[in-house]
Parts: structure tokens; C-alpha cells; sequence
């Protein structure tokens, strides 16, 4: 079972789901991958903390022009759909940053001229703590675009009974790429009208990707009816509610596993649990 | 004409409900939401529409079948998987396509054509605290950071025709593309973050971005009281990195109640959380009137 | 075959592009070389004026880049403009266009002060 967790508003507590998830997964002893496919921001390492074991580069592959060979003749240039490769005056100038890597200039170059070279743009990292293996992606700063990291951190990670996909938060193409694959996600909200206006776009996003999901209602207290309503007009579960505690928020704070600190939260947690293992 | 851009790393700590309030205390402002994804800044401040466009993000290959005989060569082209099947099923996935045109291009028949994408909406509205660009990103809609660079080269123009001195920009959380365009070319960025060690973590990898950049910036610790050692060390990391402190704000649950009421919190109340985002407000102007940083 | 756009060199010497808010001498300039709202294309005598849109405006990445071609293309050999990016400036330079940055006020006034400072070259 493959669940992603996500939400439409940052900070709603897609980390706190899953990481606790996963604590109480491999607690029942399943197997249980975590991946950290927020490679902007990833948290899940500062509440698993797992020790680490391999570290890894992502590269895209960028062009090299060989001037020696090239005779100006603006194939290249002409082919480019994002301006990466721009030939100008007697060069041809190459922006890698702008560059989608779709490889298109090394195939239209009549002299061949253009080779592919590998730029360094994130770090895979893996490790493993306490029965749950966790892998991670992180965005070199000063980096444009995440989706070929995510794609590079899924190519690497292994199967298992559980394999929990920590989602960035939004709606657009980052979130896509994590989630895609998934057989369901959970979405992660808060009852404000931040969360509840963005909770709507999350569902959007995620039917347009003909996944199905289920509401998870964090830091829930006396305004959740709109939110359970708007589950209700959707046809959407709501599959956890988590209670708004200071405690919990302090202990947030601390970097500690709620499961860890509270036992409320641990059984519900586990009751998250047998309903996702009901999904299968 | 100062543009202020709030962003924060981490999501959820508040750069929506600062925004608000500062568009609120600075006057008349020109307020630009380019949180594409999931913007919420219209919810407390109640525009009303005035211009309405579509939003083009790119292209995207779409196969005439009737000219197509399912060579599959641009299968084998696509970097991105996004031609599937086989045949008279050949198709382009139009969220897998990064609209690079290679398919296109090397199609024998000339079978694909690339067509424009249609990736959300933008608007151009009025509100009481000044003119308003906001967007709406279609569902799993792609080039945010294009959307981003469209709305803040219209925030200046309106700033500039209208003669208003400051643009006020709501960024997105993360570090990527949205969050790049969001910034360049700021003269102020605040940085909102939460006393957590999720907050610490994000927020020094958002400081190197802006360094990076070498754009000015002041961080806001919301929440603060929640974990006050945490906001100290916020404070601490802050200055060590050249980054100034433009405040604490308290939690307070006159925030969730002003965005229920629907207006910015220092409409709402005057004491509790709003007292702090005046003062916040106070040091951001005198920052930018100084040209320094306040410690 | 198509040849890349150059702006050194040929009949077309000493254009002078200058980023604008608006199509006339009077405009203010815009202090934006990828994202302005047109250009003004002048002769060195200022006797042709050539108002050129400019489409770059709302592009996303590349902006900077493509606005520099278009005014390689029309065979310009210098811009005025308030401040260009990195990307900008290395195309600009790789057609040998050379760049003013830090201009302002309107065009008709950032010409006269490219020509009085250039006035004995």
C-alpha cells in the first residue's frame, strides 16, 4: 500500500501524519518505507531522526556545445522551448538553469556538436531508524524545480508493506509528481477558512489525478463542522480527527513524536492504521 | 516604490495573515497574492474583480491521430513519459508533458501539434486597502513561477501608473521556482517563521536563498510563545546570518477568529497579536526609510 | 540556414535601444531591461525613432534573454536601461551589445546624457 500524504495549505501537519504513521507501522512491525519527497523543505528527519547511511547527487543532464565543431547555425536556439540555449553572436550561450534537460538540441544539431553533461541540482539521502526505512530529497538552494528530484527520489525507493509519500504542500506540478503512483492519499487539513478554502483545491488537485482520498481534520476543535461538511457535499471520508492541544504543538516545537508523548494520539494513530490496512 | 514580499520556508506560519495587516496599516498598497497554489489572501481582504485573463503557462503536444501512424518515435523521444500507449491509443498525458516540443519536432508526419496551455487564471481587482493581482492555478496546473512573474510585473505596473509607493507581495512556502519569482528584485523580504525546529531547519535554507540573491531580509516569529527558547535561538541564527529581526508575534485566537470575520486581524483587534504586527509593521518602515537593520 | 542575430559591426552600427514604459522620447524609461513595456530604438542622431514592443514583458524564465535577442536582432549596439539581469547581460554581451545600466528619468533625458557623456568618442 502506497498512501501520500498531503494537503493544499502549507502547515497543516502532513509531517506530523506521517512520520507518526510510520512510528506506529513499524511499531506493528510492518515494513515500512518513509519518503520525504518535500525536497524543499523536508522535516521528517528532524522527528525520525534516522541514521543515515547513504548520501547520493541528483543531475540533469545539461548541453555542451562544442565550439570546434558547431557553425552557428541557430538549430539549437530555434528548438528551445524555456531559452537555455541561445546562440548569439559567435557563441552559443547555455543556461542551465533554465534548461528542462528534454534533450532536443543534441537531436537537432545537423553537426552534432551538442553533448549532454550532468549538473548537480539535490542530495538523496537514506538511513533507517527503528524499524522504518527513510529516504529523502533535498533541493540545492538557489535550485528552480523540484519535480525531476521527486522523480529522482521515487526511481530509488524500495517496496514495502507501507510506504508513506511525504508530499509538499500545494497543488501544483511538486506535488503531482509526489503523489502520483499512490493508491490513495490522505489529506492533511486544519478548520480555519485558510484550510478549509485550500482543502478544497487539494481535492481538486488530487481527483484530477483519478486517486482517491480520504480527510484527515488536524489541530481539530469546535470549528470543524465546516469542514466536515464540505466532506460530506465531496463524498470524502474523513479518516482521522486529531485534537488542537498545546501540549502537542509545544512538543512539535521540541522536534518530538507526538506518539511518542501523548497516548491519545498514539491510539489514534493506530486507529489510522487498521483503517489504512482496511483499504487493501 | 518599495516591494516587501513575505515568504517563509516553512508552510502555515502565517505570511497570509501578516500580509493582510500590513496592507492594512501601510495605506494604500498594492497587494499581489503569489501564493499561486492555494491563494488565500482574498478571503481577508474582499476584492472586487475587475479584470479577469487566462493564464498560458506553456504548451502541450497533442497527437492528430489522423495524420499519425504510430511509429512511436516520439515515445522514444519524450524524456518526460508522457506519450502512452500504442497505436490509435497513443496519447499525450497533459500533466506528465513539459511541453519541450521534441515530439513535435521530429514527427515524421507532422502529426503532433503544440498547443497553448490554458494553466489557471489571473485577476486584477480592487479592494479597500488598494489594488489586488491574484491568480488561480488550475488543479495540478504546472509553471507557477511563470503565473508568479506575470502577477508581480503587473504589481508594478499599477504601482507605477497609480503612483503607489509599495508593493506588498504574499509569497508561497518551499524554495523553489514560485518562491525565486517571488523575490527578485525585492527591496525587503520578510521571512515568517515558527519558534519549531521544523521552522529553524526550513528557515536556514530560506536565509541562504535570499543571501543568494543578496536581497535584504528581517525575520517574524509567529507563534513565538510556544516555545520561546526556540525563538530566541530563531533570533539568534537570524542575525548571525546578516538577517535582521523585524518582531515576535504572539499566538493569539483573534487570528483564526479575523479570518472567519474575513478582514485582517489589526481590523479585528487592537491588543494580543495585533499589538505585535504593529510593531512589526513599525520596524519593516523604519528599515526600509534607514536603508539598515534593526537588532 | 539561419545565421545568429549580431549587433556589431555592419550598416546598422551605433542603434542605441532604450527600455521604455511608453512608445514616445517623453515616456519615463523602464527601469527593467527584460520586462519593460516596449523599446525605443534610435538612430545616434536621434533622427529615427522605432518603438518596438516588446513581448518578452510577461514571460516567465528567459525573459531577459529573449528581449536581449530582439534588440541584438534589430542590429543595436547599445541599451539604456535601469538594471538587467545576469542571464540578460551575458547575451547582450555575446552579441556585443554593450550595456548602461542605471539610467532613468525619461528616454529623451537618458539619451542626451549617453551623448553628452560620449560626446568626444
Amino acid at each position: 500500500m502506497r498512501i501520500g500524504i498531503a494537503s493544499g495549505k502549507g502547515g497543516t501537519g502532513k509531517t506530523t501524519v506521517a512520520t507518526n504513521l510510520a512510528r506506529v507501522a513499524a511499531m506493528e512491525h510492518l515494513s515500512v518505507v518513509y519518503l520525504d519527497c518535500d525536497v524543499e523543505e523536508p522535516n521528517g528527519q528532524i522527528f525520525l531522526r534516522p541514521e543515515v547511511k547513504w548520501r547520493r547527487p541528483v543531475t540533469l543532464p545539461v548541453p555542451r556545445v562544442d565550439l570546434e565543431v558547431c557553425d552557428l547555425c541557430g538549430e539549437c536556439g530555434e528548438i528551445c522551448e524555456f531559452s537555455a540555449i541561445v546562440p548569439i553572436g559567435k557563441k552559443v550561450l547555455v543556461f542551465p538553469q533554465l534548461c528542462h534537460s528534454c534533450g532536443g538540441c543534441r537531436l537537432v544539431c545537423p553537426l552534432q556538436a551538442i553533448t549532454e553533461i550532468p549538473r548537480e541540482v539535490a542530495t538523496l539521502m537514506g538511513g533507517e531508524v527503528g524499524g522504518v526505512e527513510y529516504l529523502q530529497g533535498l533541493l540545492n538552494i538557489g535550485e528552480a524545480m523540484s519535480p525531476p528530484v521527486i522523480r529522482a527520489l521515487k526511481a530509488v525507493a524500495p517496496q514495502a508493506e507501507l510506504v508513506i509519500v511525504d508530499a509538499p504542500p500545494g497543488t501544483s506540478c511538486p506535488v503531482v509528481e509526489a503523489v502520483r503512483g499512490c493508491d490513495r492519499v490522505l489529506l492533511v487539513t486544519e478548520p480555519t477558512p485558510f484550510g478549509l478554502h485550500d482543502l478544497e483545491l487539494a481535492m481538486d488537485t488530487i481527483g484530477k489525478l483519478g486517486i482517491g482520498c480520504e480527510v484527515v481534520i488536524n489541530r481539530a476543535g469546535a470549528n470543524g463542522e465546516a469542514t466536515r461538511e464540505l466532506c460530506r457535499n465531496r463524498g470524502i471520508e474523513i479518516a482521522a480527527e486529531l485534537p488542537d492541544r498545546r501540549s502537542i504543538a509545544e512538543a512539535y516545537s521540541r522536534g518530538e513524536m507526538a506518539v511518542d508523548t501523548d497516548p491519545d494520539f498514539c491510539d489514534r494513530f493506530l486507529a489510522l492504521l487498521r483503517r489504512i490496512e482496511g483499504w487493501s | 516604490m518599495k516591494q516587501i514580499v513575505v515568504i517563509s520556508g516553512k508552510g502555515g506560519t502565517g505570511k497570509t495573515s501578516l500580509v493582510a495587516s500590513l496592507a492594512a496599516l501601510a495605506g494604500t498598497s498594492v497587494l499581489a497574492d503569489c501564493d499561486v497554489d492555494a491563494a488565500d489572501l482574498y478571503l481577508v481582504v474582499q476584492p472586487s474583480l475587475v479584470e479577469r485573463y487566462e493564464f498560458i503557462g506553456g504548451k502541450r503536444a497533442v497527437i492528430d491521430h489522423d495524420a499519425c501512424t504510430a511509429c512511436d518515435l516520439c515515445r522514444s523521444l519524450c524524456r518526460y513519459n508522457a506519450i502512452t500507449g500504442g497505436g490509435e491509443d497513443l496519447s499525450v498525458d497533459p500533466i506528465a508533458c513539459e511541453g519541450c516540443g521534441v515530439c513535435a519536432w521530429f514527427c515524421p508526419e507532422r502529426a503532433i501539434d503544440m498547443v497553448d496551455a490554458v494553466e489557471g487564471e489571473w485577476y486584477v481587482s480592487d479592494t479597500r486597502l488598494g489594488p489586488m493581482v491574484h491568480a488561480r492555478l488550475n488543479p495540478a496546473g504546472e509553471n507557477s513561477g511563470k503565473l508568479v512573474s506575470l502577477l508581480r510585473a503587473e504589481a508594478r505596473s499599477i504601482a507605477e501608473i497609480r503612483r503607489i509607493d509599495t508593493i506588498l507581495v504574499d509569497g508561497s512556502p518551499g524554495i523553489g521556482c514560485p518562491v525565486i519569482a517571488s523575490i527578485t528584485g525585492a527591496d525587503l523580504i520578510l521571512v515568517a517563521t515558527e519558534p519549531t525546529l521544523s521552522g529553524l531547519h526550513d528557515l536556514e535554507r530560506v536565509i541562504g536563498l535570499t543571501t543568494h540573491f543578496g536581497i535584504p531580509a528581517m525575520v517574524v516569529v509567529n507563534k513565538y510563545d510556544i516555545n520561546e527558547a526556540n525563538t530566541r535561538r530563531i533570533e539568534e541564527l537570524a542575525t548571525k546570518l546578516g538577517t535582521g529581526v523585524a518582531g515576535r508575534i504572539r499566538f493569539d485566537p483573534a487570528v483564526t477568529a479575523a479570518q472567519v470575520a474575513g478582514v485582517p486581524l489589526v481590523e479585528h483587534s487592537s491588543d494580543g497579536a495585533a499589538s505585535d504586527m504593529v510593531e512589526v509593521w513599525k520596524r519593516v518602515r523604519w528599515t526600509l526609510s534607514a536603508g539598515g537593520f534593526v537588532t | 540556414m539561419a545565421r545568429t542575430p549580431d549587433g556589431a559591426g555592419g550598416k546598422n552600427t551605433m542603434k542605441i535601444a532604450v527600455s521604455s514604459t511608453g512608445p514616445s522620447l517623453d515616456a519615463a524609461m523602464d527601469e527593467r531591461f527584460g520586462r519593460c513595456s516596449c523599446f525605443l530604438i534610435v538612430s545616434p542622431e536621434g533622427t529615427e525613432v522605432d518603438p518596438v514592443n516588446n513581448p518578452c514583458a510577461t514571460q516567465g524564465h528567459g525573459a531577459g534573454i529573449q528581449a536581449a535577442r530582439l534588440v541584438a536582432e534589430r542590429g543595436v549596439s547599445v541599451v539604456l536601461t535601469g538594471r538587467c539581469g545576469p542571464n540578460a547581460s551575458d547575451t547582450l554581451a555575446a552579441a556585443g551589445v554593450s550595456v548602461v545600466t542605471g539610467c532613468g528619468g525619461t528616454v529623451r533625458e537618458a539619451l542626451e546624457k549617453y551623448s553628452a557623456d560620449h560626446a568626444s568618442s
